[in-house]
């Protein structure tokens, strides 16, 4: 990729906070239209991160460039705060009227009255608070007070914009119906994106790219496939978890009865995705079940794949077995199963799996 | 008994007949303290805003100094500015010493203080990322301090109400730097500490019930602003 397709550019970033380093990150870019998600414990500096990008807090060392233009000055930093929305952990909002605090940011840009009514009605509307102008903002649910928050960083059309947490502690539909409603702005904008989160569904579902961030330091950094099946670390498996998780596309879907094509073969999922979808299909280790020989055709599993044992791990108890099937697949037996089955490296066995034990997630197409 | 109900009577036919004295010391008093309340909240506001977004070293003994300052007893002022406004003293030379100006200054002095530290609590109290997110909306330094001060305003009108307040009832500074020279300096306080003093209780009751009438007057507009504001 050139430098001209990044919007940012972040270069030898340092942050300490009393003498400790807090963040140090050799080099981080944003491109157009992408969106990338930061995931990572409390206190991997996440957040430190989005706010050093924007100069809002401290930073020791480090270079920001906006398209390939370094900001050096304060008034290229004002500059660059107007084109990056940030919407922080809390809503924050101002004592006021939600018209009013929608209008927050144009006002700031000194935007003429009747330009800023036409616009904070197009944002209200997109996010389902017409009704609510002129309510105060202090008289708002948890969910109203998030998507006022969001209509006040989407109002001011940014070029990029940066979430953090935005939806932390909202039930889950409330949290489906906000990401849903982001993701769609996002898209018709051509916005770039980054979102913290501790969401990996939500990682997964809406991420071009994923950082997974820990000690002030990117871990690692990929497409949510490589980040999800090819952790660099312990630290990285640890954290997004040992689901399966595989790229397909949707082939068919009767009555929710549904058919993937991963890697070359056909996995039998349930859902509501239509073909031509692409999806994660996950699936969880402890659903996987591992035999010798082929077992029972009457068995309720739908999928049934032929592998070969690439890996064993011990986990305590249990072993973590990661299958060849065409594509991997990472499966739990106990220790008894392991001795009974006579498994080692390298033997030939059948995967098999049921269709509702998969769990999908759609997935963005570059 | 016949001393106050006598007094009351005297004093409503003062009010209604809108006796000449009894007037211009009312006016003067809302002048000189409508004007010490504007400079502390100038003064107060402003400076309390920039001790409150800053951090430096000394900032907690200066914001102790400035709650101790909210309870400075007025005669105290009194006394310092006097000393400051003396023929010889530092400020000597601008004979302002029993002067409207001179109450003015030290009701300033006492005033001051009191909207500064409130203005500091308020700040405090509002959130810490708030600030980071105005400046997040692409606010300018100034446009930050603007809508912080807009966020606080509720508190800050409650700084309001006890400037004036304090400054309007207060009588040992007034006196003291003003000198309760009839026609010029003499202020509602003052005057009715003369005029009890001297028996007239009529002029004394009359001159307090101004006083009060003031004092709801101011606190019932910004308490009706505060209710309006406040959502409910």
């Amino acid at each position: 990729m050139t430098q001209q397709q990044h919007v940012l550019d972040l270069k030898d970033l340092r942050v300490d906070r009393g003498g400790v380093p807090v963040l140090r990150i050799p080099s981080f870019s944003l491109s157009e239209n992408e969106f990338v998600s930061l995931i990572g414990p409390n206190g991997a500096g996440k957040s430190t991160l989005l706010l050093s990008l924007l100069g809002l807090i401290k930073r020791q060392n480090g270079t920001v460039s906006y398209r390939g233009r370094e900001i050096a000055s304060p008034a290229e930093l004002l500059d660059l705060r107007r084109r990056i929305a940030m919407v922080l952990q809390d809503p924050l909002l101002f004592d006021s009227t939600v018209f009013e605090n929608v209008a927050s940011g144009l006002k700031i840009r000194g935007m003429g009255r009747a330009e800023i009514k036409n616009r904070v009605m197009t944002y209200l509307e997109r996010f389902n608070l017409t009704g609510m102008a002129q309510r105060s903002a202090r008289k708002l649910s948890g969910g109203e007070a998030r998507r006022v928050s969001l209509a006040r960083a989407f109002a001011v059309e940014p070029e990029v914009i940066f979430f953090d947490e935005p939806f932390a502690n909202l039930d889950p539909p409330t949290r489906q119906a906000l990401t849903d409603d982001m993701d769609r702005i996002i898209r018709d904008r051509g916005i770039a994106a980054v979102l913290v989160t501790h969401d990996q569904s939500e990682a997964l579902r809406m991420s071009d790219r994923i950082v997974v961030m820990n000690g002030g330091r990117i871990v690692q950094l990929g497409t949510p496939a490589m980040v999800m099946n090819r952790p660099v670390n312990e630290f990285v498996a640890n954290f997004v978890g040992m689901e399966t998780i595989l790229e397909g596309e949707v082939l068919s879907n009767r009555e929710q009865q549904m058919a993937v094509l991963v890697a070359g073969q056909e996995i039998d999922t349930v859902g509501d995705e239509q073909a031509g979808d692409h999806v994660y299909c996950c699936i969880r280790p402890e659903n996987v079940t591992v035999s010798v020989s082929h077992p029972d055709e009457k068995s309720s599993a739908r999928n049934l794949y032929p592998g070969r044992v690439a890996e064993v791990a011990s986990m305590g108890p249990f072993l973590k077995l990661r299958l060849d099937c065409g594509f991997p697949l990472t499966a739990y037996v106990t220790r008894e199963s392991f001795a009974k089955l006579e498994l080692c490296e390298g033997k030939d066995v059948y995967a098999s799996f049921k269709a509702t034990s998969v769990h999908l997630i759609r997935r963005r197409v570059a | 008994m016949d001393v106050i109900l006598e007094g009351m009577v005297k004093a409503f036919q003062l009010l209604v007949s809108l006796d000449h004295e009894v007037l211009g010391i009312a006016l003067l008093s809302l002048k000189v303290s409508g004007l010490a309340t504007l400079f502390s909240l100038v003064i107060g506001i402003s400076v309390g805003t920039l001790v409150a977004l800053t951090s430096f070293p000394g900032k907690k003994i200066l914001v102790s100094l400035v709650n101790t300052g909210m309870g400075l007893p007025p005669v105290v002022v009194g006394l310092f500015v006097s000393i400051m406004l003396w023929r010889n003293g530092p400020l000597g030379s601008l004979e302002l010493l029993y002067t409207p100006t001179a109450i003015v200054l030290a009701q300033t002095v006492i005033a001051t203080p009191i909207v500064m530290g409130i203005t500091i609590g308020a700040m405090q109290n509002l959130p810490t990322n708030l600030r980071l997110q105005i400046l997040a909306l692409g606010a300018t330094r100034t446009q930050m301090v603007w809508m912080l001060i807009k966020e606080a305003r509720l508190p800050l009108m409650a700084g309001v109400m006890a400037g004036f307040g304090g400054v309007i009832s207060e009588v040992g500074a007034s006196i003291m730097v003003g000198g309760n020279v009839r026609g010029y300096t003499r202020v509602l306080t003052t005057a009715t500490v003369m005029e009890t003093g001297r028996g007239n209780f009529d002029i004394a009751i009359a001159l307090s019930l101004i006083l009060l009438l003031f004092c709801f007057a101011v606190n019932y507009i910004l308490t009706y602003i505060q209710q309006r504001e406040r959502p409910r």
